[in-house]
């Protein structure tokens, strides 16, 4: 092989290429699903007009989203208005860089060793996507500045607030699962949920650790929420509140790139509560290279749980939802962190 | 054919970084401005513990920059929460406007 | 690969030392704030490659994503002006332009001078392995909680006490 390209490299940038196109594809199903639930929920056909049942409706608003005009408001700081849209996009793909979907594979056969399927596999690898997860606050915030008008500005800074409130709650929720699993990177945490239990010597229940940590699943996926600004945590973006918020003013591809990033983002919590919580690609009674569809499973699950809470609750006030953040779901996750702490420090 | 970075390479550019800090911390008339000079020279002083760790073998440089962090942290929120409330008085952030105290 | 880590580190310091001088140099403190946090993240790639990645993460967790996002906030609702040229007597005695150009000569001059001190420690090398320091994220918090640990709970005092110190002290006036 020339330039002592191994088989491993290739395979490597395989993975790469198809994380990244994935994201991409499940943002796109996500529009599509969010149109068609919503629809459902509101006893209404979603769309159904561009090919089978609705399914090329996504494309479609592409196309659309593409051709319409790029505008930007004189007086808007033009550098930073264009950074905006792209850091939210690049933060929001980054995180998902060391998330693993799969089992170790030798693609049956092919590879000498094993490779992990993730893009990057980090030791550190949760620290990596809370601080990844940290720099998603910054598009948002620039978005809202570089607009120079004040509901972008307000929607801006109400926005990164949230978001910066909830991410304590987030990482305290999965600092009480680093302990039970005694480690930072996914892959382990993931590995330590292999193999089941039996309950009553009869039902096997699998070793996932939302079985051992229900509040912190329920923490994690609230903070998950709120720092996605979906559902009912969406104030700043709610059209009938702060017009559309940050992304008031742009139009076209930068738009785009904000539900883009929007959407990545939903996906990046959803895999890590998968990975954290649900025993990744782990399923009793399922051939491991068989995994990542396992994996996938419990993505769109937890995906179709976000959907179904935006067109069911109502939104929370703004006001409602800091004092929430602070002094309902900080406290509960530090005392979950205590108890978990406890139990590890009593039974090991 | 690309030097291998040294201690000193290490220790030089922390050097530097900590030059420029000071020099905006001097030159820069804008209280905002002053303070993330500061964050510059506590930057190049982590650079200088970590570097320092690894070449003498020892963990402890990066316990000191955890430490040297939350103090920048509390330091930045303590010197904003002055700048905030100068600027309610003064509507300025030019350090020369605070001359009330000067003899 | 040891190639790999020599470019790095001269790409990322050079980043670091031209992100800071911008930083210095800039008249909008926005951009001084992003430039900021670009220099932190080439620090941040510095201590991947010291083989500190604990110390990288946390870098960017706490200063570019917390402490920057502190003093975007106060840029934003404070509307910063761009800084006016100096004025008054004392301002022009040191803020003129034969002084700044004087200051910055001084500071370099600080440079030549460290670059001259450190000469005594000629060309040592960096230890090659990562494993001869235990770096790990369990070594580190062994080392944090048994030896150090009333540093650490004084630091959640000190966060303490600034959290109320920085809420009384911009808090708004009730006159």
């Amino acid at each position: 092989m020339p330039f002592g390209i191994t088989p491993e490299i290739i395979a490597n940038l395989t993975v790469i290429l198809v994380v990244f196109f994935a994201l991409q594809i499940s943002a796109a199903v996500l529009v599509y699903m969010e149109r068609k639930v919503a629809a459902f929920v509101q006893q209404r056909y979603g769309p159904y007009l561009v090919g089978p049942r609705g399914a090329l409706q996504p494309l479609a608003d592409i196309i659309k989203l593409m051709f319409k005009e790029e505008l930007r408001p004189k007086a808007a700081d033009k550098l930073l208005f264009y950074v905006a849209p792209v850091l939210s996009a690049v933060a929001a793909f980054a995180a998902f860089a060391v998330v693993p979907f799969g089992a170790d594979t030798t693609f049956f056969g092919l590879l000498d060793h094993p490779i992990h399927l993730a893009a990057a596999d980090v030791n550190v690898g949760l620290l990596i996507i809370f601080a990844i997860t940290s720099m998603g606050v910054y598009g948002i915030v620039l978005a809202g500045w570089s607009s120079n008008s004040k509901y972008s500005l307000l929607g801006g800074l109400r926005s990164s607030a949230q978001m910066i409130s909830y991410e304590l709650s987030y990482g305290l929720s999965f600092a009480a699962v680093i302990m039970l699993a005694g480690s930072l990177s996914l892959q382990q945490i993931v590995g330590q949920q292999a193999g089941y239990w039996w309950l009553f010597d009869a039902v096997p229940i699998p070793k996932w650790f939302i079985f051992v940590q229900p509040l912190g699943f329920l923490i994690f996926l609230t903070a998950g929420v709120a720092e996605t600004n979906r559902a009912p945590f969406d104030f700043p973006e709610a059209e009938q509140e702060l017009v559309a918020g940050y992304h008031t003013e742009y139009s076209s591809m930068s738009f785009a790139l904000f539900f883009l990033a929007e959407y990545v983002n939903m996906v990046t919590v959803s895999a890590v509560a998968t990975d954290l919580f649900l025993g990744g690609w782990h399923l009793p009674f399922l051939p491991e290279w068989l995994g990542w569809l396992a994996f996938l499973i419990k993505v769109f699950a937890l995906l179709f749980f976000y959907i179904w809470m935006r067109w069911t609750l109502p939104r929370y006030r703004y006001d409602q939802l800091m004092e929430f953040g602070w002094k309902w779901l900080l406290p509960a996750a530090v005392i979950n962190l205590l108890v978990t702490a406890g139990i590890v420090a009593y039974w090991g | 054919m690309i030097p291998e970075p040294t201690l000193n390479s290490y220790l030089m550019l922390s050097a530097v970084l900590f030059a420029i800090g000071t020099a905006g911390v001097f030159l820069r008339r804008n209280l905002i401005t002053i303070l993330l000079s500061v964050e510059v020279m506590l930057n190049a002083v982590n650079l200088t513990f970590v570097a320092a760790g690894r070449f003498y073998h020892s963990v402890e440089g990066q316990i000191i920059v955890f430490f040297v962090m939350t103090v920048a942290a509390a330091e930045a929120a303590v010197g904003l929460a002055i700048v905030i409330a100068l600027f309610r008085h003064r509507e300025s952030l030019n350090p020369d406007a605070f001359t009330s105290l000067k003899w | 690969m040891a190639d790999m880590d020599a470019l790095l580190f001269w790409v990322l310091g050079a980043g670091a030392i031209v992100a800071s001088l911008l930083v210095i140099g800039q008249r909008n403190p926005m951009y001084s704030v992003l430039l900021l946090i670009v220099s932190f993240a080439a620090l941040s790639g510095l201590y991947v490659l010291l083989g500190a990645p604990f110390v990288a993460a946390i870098q960017i967790i706490i200063y570019a994503g917390a402490i920057m996002v502190l003093f975007l906030f106060v840029v934003m609702l404070l509307n910063v002006p761009t800084e006016d040229p100096p004025t008054g007597y004392h301002a022009r005695l040191l803020g003129g332009a034969g002084p700044r150009r004087f200051g910055a000569v001084l500071s370099a001059g600080l440079v030549l001078e460290l670059a001259w001190a450190l000469r005594r420690l000629q060309g040592a090398p960096m230890p090659d392995d990562a494993a001869a320091v235990p770096s790990s994220v369990h070594a580190i918090g062994v080392k944090l909680f048994r030896d150090y640990a009333f540093a650490f709970e004084a630091t959640s005092v000190l966060i303490l006490v600034a959290m109320v110190g920085a809420i009384v002290l911009a808090r708004k006036e009730k006159s």
